[in-house]
């Protein structure tokens, strides 16, 4: 039961962690933008066959500092070219725009890297287990994971919180025109901001690209609940971000690793159905089957309790 | 220093600014003075590059209208909002490293010397902009720009809603200001602290200058003062 309880502690973690990652980049362009970019999750995508195709030639390695610095380029130039001009058409022309995007990306890389999972491999120097507990062994490559998310999470918190540059941007994220008078060149650094964004995002999927599979899907299924992490932590909180995405990974985690399921609660409650029952379905549902739909419940339930979020402040 | 001529302005479709004429000479203080409304929040906005510009600006002999914000303020115009636009969140000390220019670390004007000039700040150095009692946030919107080293500053009714105390330091800050040589373009309503320190003022009424003149011939023209300022 503890060995159980530690692995899945462990991979919940890193799930939060990648998480964190895209709903981090989100969050900043969303409080910069006042929109959601539904294209984000397509940097992480491009992240992960960016460093696949590298990583054919170079290695690993060479993939892992390459593709987010291509993904982050390529970010600041959408923002640069797309989104500022589209600005000034309004929110609901962003949005539609950040939408287009994504199935472009999805199309483009269909077209170039074709419609097959790619062995995107995690490199061999990784390829040891970390630690050995009952029995059961965590891969190196998975606490190579947290390592890097943490190492990127405390670079970014010190920059933001410490440094002349993030306190000027944090303080352009609320007030763009009182900064800008201060001789500040705001439009530039929201372009900064955005390319940093994208590059997480890129790290990400260059990390998780081995992990979760490397395919052109990959960008909707972690996109989708990395929306509802930015939802349930409130709009525009990094704080609610960080809280949502570790929530998120733990429980999904801990859902897959427990063998519960509907007829454990049946039992518990005394009641007993019959197998050619019209509803057997239902009556045999696992906890491990609705995993991937927890997210999305608990979405349901913080828009009903709490809308703003965790940590969300009041729309004004 | 600034020749602002023929200015024109527009929100939407309402004509703001109706052809705005005036100047500020070198380590002037001047005031531009008229009842709530007149377009004096947008003249200044204007300039600032916050509102589009039609009409002539010059500073400095540059034409600066077209240009965006960051770049005007970065060729040493000054402003301070009506709204004392501090940083909540971040500390006295935070916010006044936001005024100094990118690129440089110091200025004509240190921050320790700002807190000499306001122990206030100087004390609560570490500690948010929110909670500021709304005279000391005003000090600190004036200090942060002073932080950019402004050849002139353009101040919005740095007096609205002060008691009478603090309304005589924000005219102490402004005359020290004066000293070191920066001109001072004062926006305001009442005319108590302008007809003070103001080397010369503008009466600004629907759009457009309607009086120029000192501070002594302002308080000899009666019907000016009656038609243009007084509620
Ligand atoms: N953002 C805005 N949109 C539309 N009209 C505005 C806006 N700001 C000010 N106005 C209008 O422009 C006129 C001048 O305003 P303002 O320049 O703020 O006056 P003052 O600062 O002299 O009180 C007023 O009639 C005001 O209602
Ligand atoms: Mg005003």
């Amino acid at each position: 039961m503890l060995d159980v309880f530690i692995f899945a502690t462990l991979n919940g973690l890193v799930t939060g962690l990648l998480l964190f990652m895209l709903a981090s980049g989100l969050t900043l362009i969303f409080s910069m933008m006042g929109v959601l970019n539904f294209a984000h999750a397509s940097f992480y995508m491009l992240g992960a066959y960016f460093a696949y195709s590298v990583s054919l030639y170079f290695g690993y390695w060479t993939g892992l500092i390459f593709a987010p610095i291509i993904v982050g380029v390529l970010g600041a130039l959408v923002e640069r070219y797309g989104l500022r001009r589209v600005h000034q058409h309004g929110h609901v022309a962003e949005l539609v725009f950040t939408f287009g995007l994504a199935f472009l990306i999805e199309e483009a890389v269909q077209f170039f890297w074709g419609a097959d999972t790619k062995n995107y491999q995690s490199p061999d120097l990784l390829d040891f287990p970390l630690f050995t507990l009952f029995g059961q062994e965590f891969p190196a490559y998975r606490g190579f994971m947290i390592g890097i998310s943490i190492s990127i999470f405390i670079g970014l918190y010190y920059v933001l919180t410490k440094s002349r540059i993030g306190i000027i941007i944090q303080a352009a994220l609320t007030h763009p025109h009182t900064v800008s008078n201060l001789g500040h060149n705001v439009p530039l650094i929201f372009m900064c901001v955005f390319g940093v964004g994208s590059a997480l995002a890129g790290v990400a999927g260059v990390i998780a690209g081995p992990v979760l599979t490397t395919f052109p899907g990959m960008a909707v299924v972690l996109g989708s609940i990395v929306f509802v992490i930015v939802v349930i932590g409130g709009l525009g909180s990094l704080a609610g971000a960080f809280i949502a995405s570790i929530l998120i990974g733990l429980l999904q985690s801990y859902a897959i690793a427990s063998d519960v399921g509907m007829p454990d609660l049946l039992n518990l409650l005394g009641l007993e159905f019959d197998r050619n029952h019209p509803l057997t379905d239902l009556w045999t549902l696992t906890l491990p089957q609705i995993a991937p739909i927890l997210p999305f419940l608990l979405l349901v339930l913080v828009l009903i309790f709490r809308p703003t979020g965790l940590m969300g402040k009041r729309e004004q | 220093m600034l020749s602002v001529s023929n200015l024109h302005a527009y929100y939407g479709k309402s004509h703001i600014l109706q052809g705005v004429n005036f100047t500020i000479e070198e380590g002037e203080i001047v005031s531009l003075l008229g009842r709530n409304g007149v377009g004096r929040s947008t003249t200044v906005k204007t300039i600032m590059g916050e509102v589009e510009p039609t009409g002539s600006i010059l500073f400095k002999g540059q034409e600066i209208a077209g240009k965006k914000s960051f770049e005007i303020a970065n060729l040493g115009l000054g402003y301070v909002p009506e709204n004392r636009n501090i940083f909540p969140t971040l500390t006295v000390r935070q916010n006044l490293q936001l005024g100094l220019k990118p690129g440089t670390n110091t200025g004509k004007w240190t921050i320790e010397e700002m807190f000499d000039l306001f122990p206030n700040l100087g004390e609560r150095a570490e500690v948010a902009g929110g909670v500021l009692s709304g005279g000391e946030q005003q000090m600190l919107c004036m200090c942060r720009t002073l932080m950019g080293d402004p050849e002139l500053i353009m101040i919005d009714e740095p007096t609205e809603g002060l008691a009478p105390k603090i309304v005589e330091q924000v005219a102490q800050l402004l005359q020290k200001i004066a000293d070191r040589g920066v001109a001072i373009l004062l926006v305001e309503q009442k005319l108590s602290i302008a007809l003070k320190i103001s080397l010369r003022l503008y009466v600004m009424g629907h759009g457009q200058i309607v009086y120029e003149g000192t501070p002594d011939s302002l308080m000899r023209a009666d019907e000016v003062r009656a038609e243009w300022l007084e509620v």
